[in-house]
């Protein structure tokens, strides 16, 4: 009685110790200096709530029982973990980038965010779960029962107030907040202690075992050898079965998935757990079967195996060592009842409470009054309760200790039924709802048939009978030998045939069936999440009121928060005040965020219900390729603009340029005329003043000034003359006077005009046969060329005896003249240059002003002709190409 | 590591690390095998193979896979901080 008092008042103490623990790390993680709490290593303790009551105690059971098998139950685990590479890595990925809340959320979120998955997971997991819960308050009133030394000692109050007591530690820190991404620091940090104490316990058991009552290693293996145990046997059957289904529990379980992926601070930890939970659970099972065979070697007969970590150390008299043990096992179970409860609760409150209290108030509207959050957290607290009733009415009814004790493997073997919807959600994009449905369905009610009910069924579920004989007497649907298949051991049989047919029917459905838009997004997103962890999602834009929306976030986030992420969304867009536009990237956002609180399903199904469009159909798909088809065609159209606009920018430059420079040759002109015309104007200002002043001028003398002003004023009307001749040949203002004559009669006026008065004429030479060709044009104009080609001949010539020939060429259809003297022509860099104005060759020898070639220039281009400087002939050489007489033909 | 210096050949470096990703993944299978092998121990109480035995095979094959995985979280760590361009000793170019 007093070791008793003792117990309780110790586990009274241990429990207010880890409800402070609980209360501080939260408090921490609220102040922002948690960093210890993320770490690797409490990531990894708070994975341990693998090894619950039925490892911490039924693992020397297992093992005084069957041997070495027990071991299965941690090498699973250990494959899974130091495979992170291959799977859980993704996993957590997955959960992260998704904000997944459990493992009933990830398969509704890989499915399309089918709520219906969800409800089916959850209903499998409660069902699973609730044994198993039952088996830690059987495992805590049965350690305490051993203590008390009588069996009698009211185990149903015990029972009752460990599963209320847990109830409200799972309340408090379970459900305190909301966002499950904010992770429940308390818990998991609560968790983490229990961790080392259930560690600490059975190491200290096992080393007391091994050194303390055998005496060293050697003696130990000697006894194990010789012992009821001491040669290996194991069925391969339930060796490889145990082995796979332990694997597939670490990741299936809700509760191993809560603290593996939904707690998850840092994909990096996972690198720590790899090898530090597998040396955990290396150490958790070092000194089973040392234990279990000094349990059967000093215990009496026909005592309990599974209590053997505790009874050992009071057969010893070590009442501190088996005190230290007892906690241990009250950690392993206290710790796995919490966190699979609040596992629960989350999943019931989510895919269950919340569905349906949205369709009841969906007449209301989401937007309307009323805390959802305060609705979610209700939720999962009566969950919390409702699960604990259930496992507590579980034990109360069952009582059954043996069947209890095989509960733990048919709950791995049910909740195994998750893992090929799981496995081929994240790793084959074939895999649709329906596939997942089906696989979890056939699943699931093969192993209610086969493990579930025959495993309960000697408390009266299913009769004997049935269980004999088969359903109606039909044999080859005997539950534990389907099919005809006899012989096998139950969990074996029950394992092969709902998880081969399972996968079975999840692959051929999921190869059938064709997936909707939402699931092939989602299958996409889950399967290439390491290549995009934020991929493309499901919403188009839609006419949702931004006020709606933060109205119905600040129910679910809490108004800070809500406001936050509005405000953060709107800066993020550019957009002035608190309401961002409802895009779909911010739509897509905000529903992540809002499924770390309610779960994927329902948060899609709240925005849904607010912007009002469907999610994504194919039309949307259409419509979102449509828009990509436009945008490519516009963006095709923008750059054939942007093409044209530049070409218009050279041109334009182009232009700018030519006009600048016209504006310069202007200037360089205006300063030439000036300049021209200033010189004789100098000289006939100079002589006429001489005429003036000068009194006594001789009569020579005056008709010499007179005779220069004469000169000079001819000069400048020749200027004039030219200027304006140029001006008028420039602007086009040129009226054409067409005459036709033959050529020779043109070439004897211009020698005519050119030669008259000159003291010294040029010889010509002509051949005037050849002269003879017809020609249709201005005359007076074209003669005008020649009598300034041969006036320059005569003005420039510079060869003792000059002559000039002038010669009638055919060229093709066209005729040309060439005038070509006998002098030193013009030198062959100031050839550019003569046809320009005021260019002269050879300083002002013979008065010109430089403007005569430039007229004879502009005059061929009148009439359509041409003139240029003939390059390597004798002296200077000019060709005339005369007009066409087509061009002519048609004046 | 650090006795191997600067990173003078990247491919080199890269093809390493595949490596490492490849036995990382090879791990579990190798534990797989090696935990199956029990099941071919001849299982009859007479010849069986001593309890004694089978635990040390099971615990010796458990100890060198944590072992490995460890020694593979190592390298995967390392090999990420090594990302970092480090400066080169003894290089005096300036250039």
């Amino acid at each position: 009685m007093d070791t008793l008092s003792i117990l309780v008042s110790v586990c009274l103490v241990y429990v207010i110790i880890l409800f402070a623990v609980a209360a501080l790390a939260d408090q921490m993680a609220a102040a922002g200096k948690a960093r210890w709490l993320r770490s690797p290593v409490v990531y990894t303790l708070s994975l341990s709530i693998y090894c619950t009551g039925w490892t911490f105690y039924g693992a020397v059971g297992y093992a005084a029982r069957s041997g070495l098998e027990f071991v299965t139950i941690y090498l699973g685990p250990t494959l899974v973990m130091i495979g992170w590479w291959w799977g859980l890595r993704k996993l957590v990925r997955i959960g992260r980038s998704q904000r997944v809340t459990s493992i009933a959320d990830l398969l509704a979120s890989r499915y399309g965010k089918s709520n219906m998955l969800a409800i089916g997971v959850t209903i499998l997991a409660v069902l699973a779960v609730t044994p198993y819960i039952s088996l830690q308050l059987q495992s805590i009133t049965l350690s305490f029962s051993i203590f008390a030394g009588t069996d009698e000692q009211a185990p149903d109050n015990t029972a009752f107030l460990v599963a209320v007591g847990l109830a409200l530690f799972a309340i408090l820190f379970g459900t305190r907040n909301l966002d499950a991404n904010e992770r429940h620091y308390g818990v998991v940090t609560a968790v983490a202690v229990e961790a080392v104490v259930k560690l600490i316990a059975l190491l200290a058991v096992g080393i007391f075992v091994v050194w303390g009552l055998v005496g060293g290693i050697a003696p130990m293996m000697e006894r194990i050898d010789a012992s009821e145990i001491g040669a290996f046997e194991v069925q391969g059957g339930r060796w490889t079965a145990i082995t796979l289904l332990s694997a597939a529990a670490l990741i299936c379980l809700p509760r191993m998935f809560q603290v593996m992926v939904v707690e998850n601070d840092d994909e990096r930890h996972l690198r720590t757990a790899a090898w530090a939970f597998p040396l955990y659970l290396f150490l958790m099972s070092l000194f089973v079967v040392p234990i279990a065979v000094v349990g059967l070697d000093l215990l009496p007969v026909g005592s309990n195996p599974d209590l053997f970590v505790v009874s050992l150390p009071l057969f010893a008299e070590r009442d501190g060592l088996a005190m230290l043990a007892f906690l241990g096992g009250f950690s392993s179970a206290t710790s796995m009842v919490i966190v699979a409860a609040m596992a629960l609760s989350i999943m019931i409150s989510n895919h269950l409470i919340m569905p349906l209290y949205l369709t009841a108030r969906s007449g209301l509207g989401v937007t309307e009054t009323g805390d959802v959050r305060h609705v979610v957290l209700m939720a999962r607290r009566v969950s919390i309760g409702a699960v604990m009733a259930l496992g507590y009415v579980y034990f109360d009814v069952s009582g059954d200790d043996a069947a209890l004790a095989a509960i733990g493997l048919i709950a791995f073997a049910g909740i195994a039924q998750i893992l090929p919807a799981l496995v081929g959600g994240l790793f084959w994009r074939g895999a649709t709802r329906a596939g997942a449905l089906a696989g979890l369905t056939a699943g699931f009610g093969l192993w209610v048939y086969t493990a579930l009910l025959p495993g309960i069924g000697t408390a009266g579920i299913i009769p004997a009978a049935m269980l004999a004989d088969g359903p109606l007497g039909i044999g080859w649907l005997r539950p534990q030998a389907l099919f005809g298949v006899e012989g096998l051991d139950p969990i074996v049989h029950s394992t092969m045939w709902s998880l081969s047919l399972n996968t079975t029917a999840f692959i051929a459905v999921s190869m059938l069936s064709f997936p909707s838009p939402l699931e092939r997004l989602q299958g996409a997103q889950f399967v290439n999440v390491f290549d995009h962890s934020v991929g493309p999602r499901g919403w188009t834009g839609s006419p949702a009121q931004a006020e709606d929306l933060l109205t119905m976030a600040r129910r679910i986030l809490g108004p800070d928060r809500a406001q936050a992420l509005f405000h953060r969304e709107a800066r993020r867009q550019g957009v002035g005040g608190n309401l961002p536009e409802p895009t779909p990237e911010f739509l897509d956002r905000l529903e992540r965020e809002l499924s770390g609180s309610i779960g994927t399903a329902t948060a899609h199904a709240m925005v849904v219900q607010i912007v009002g469009g469907e999610t994504v159909s194919v039309e949307d798909l259409m419509a979102v390729a449509d828009e990509s088809a436009q945008l490519v065609e516009y963006s095709g159209q923008l750059e054939a603009k942007s093409a044209e606009l530049t070409r218009t920018a050279a041109q334009l430059r182009e232009a700018n340029d030519k006009l600048t420079q016209i504006s310069l040759q202007k200037d360089g002109f205006l300063s030439q005329v000036s300049h021209e015309l200033r010189t004789p104007m100098t000289s006939i200002r100079a002589f006429s003043e001489i005429l003036r002043d000068t009194r006594r001028l001789s009569e020579e003398d005056k008709n010499r000034y007179a005779g220069i002003i004469h000169d000079e004023a001819v000069r400048l009307t020749r200027l004039l003359d030219d200027l304006l001749d140029l001006s008028v040949l420039e602007s086009g203002q040129v009226s054409l006077n067409m005459r036709s004559a033959t050529l020779d009669g043109l070439l004897d006026h211009a020698v005519a005009t050119a030669l008259a008065g000159a003291a010294k004429p040029i010889a010509i030479d002509r051949r005037r046969s050849e002269e003879a060709a017809q020609i249709d044009t201005d005359l007076d104009r074209l003669s005008q060329v020649f009598i300034n080609l041969i006036a320059n001949a005569q003005k420039y010539c510079d060869a003792p005896d000059p002559w000039l020939t002038i010669r009638l060429r055919s060229l093709g259809d066209r005729l040309a003249v060439d005038f070509i003297d006998n002098g030193a022509g013009v030198p062959r860099e100031a050839r550019a240059l003569i046809f320009e104005k005021f260019a002269r060759v050879g300083g002002d020898k013979a008065g010109g002003a430089g403007l005569g070639l430039a007229i004879c220039r502009e005059i061929m281009d009148r009439l359509g002709g041409e003139i240029a400087y003939l390059d390597g002939a004798q002296g200077g050489a000019f060709r005339v190409l005369l007009p066409a007489p087509r061009a002519m033909a048609a004046q | 590591m650090s006795a191997r210096g600067p990173n003078l050949f990247l491919e080199r470096e890269t093809y390493r690390r595949r490596r490492l990703l490849d036995a990382a993944r090879v791990l579990p299978v190798l534990g797989i095998a090696l935990w199956l092998v029990p099941l071919l121990w001849p299982a009859t109480p007479e010849e069986g193979v001593p309890m004694s035995v089978a635990l040390v095979y099971v615990f010796g094959v458990w100890a060198v896979l944590i072992l490995c995985a460890f020694l593979f979280g190592l390298k995967v760590r390392t090999r990420h901080a090594d990302d970092a361009p480090a400066p080169r000793p003894g290089s005096g170019q300036t250039r």
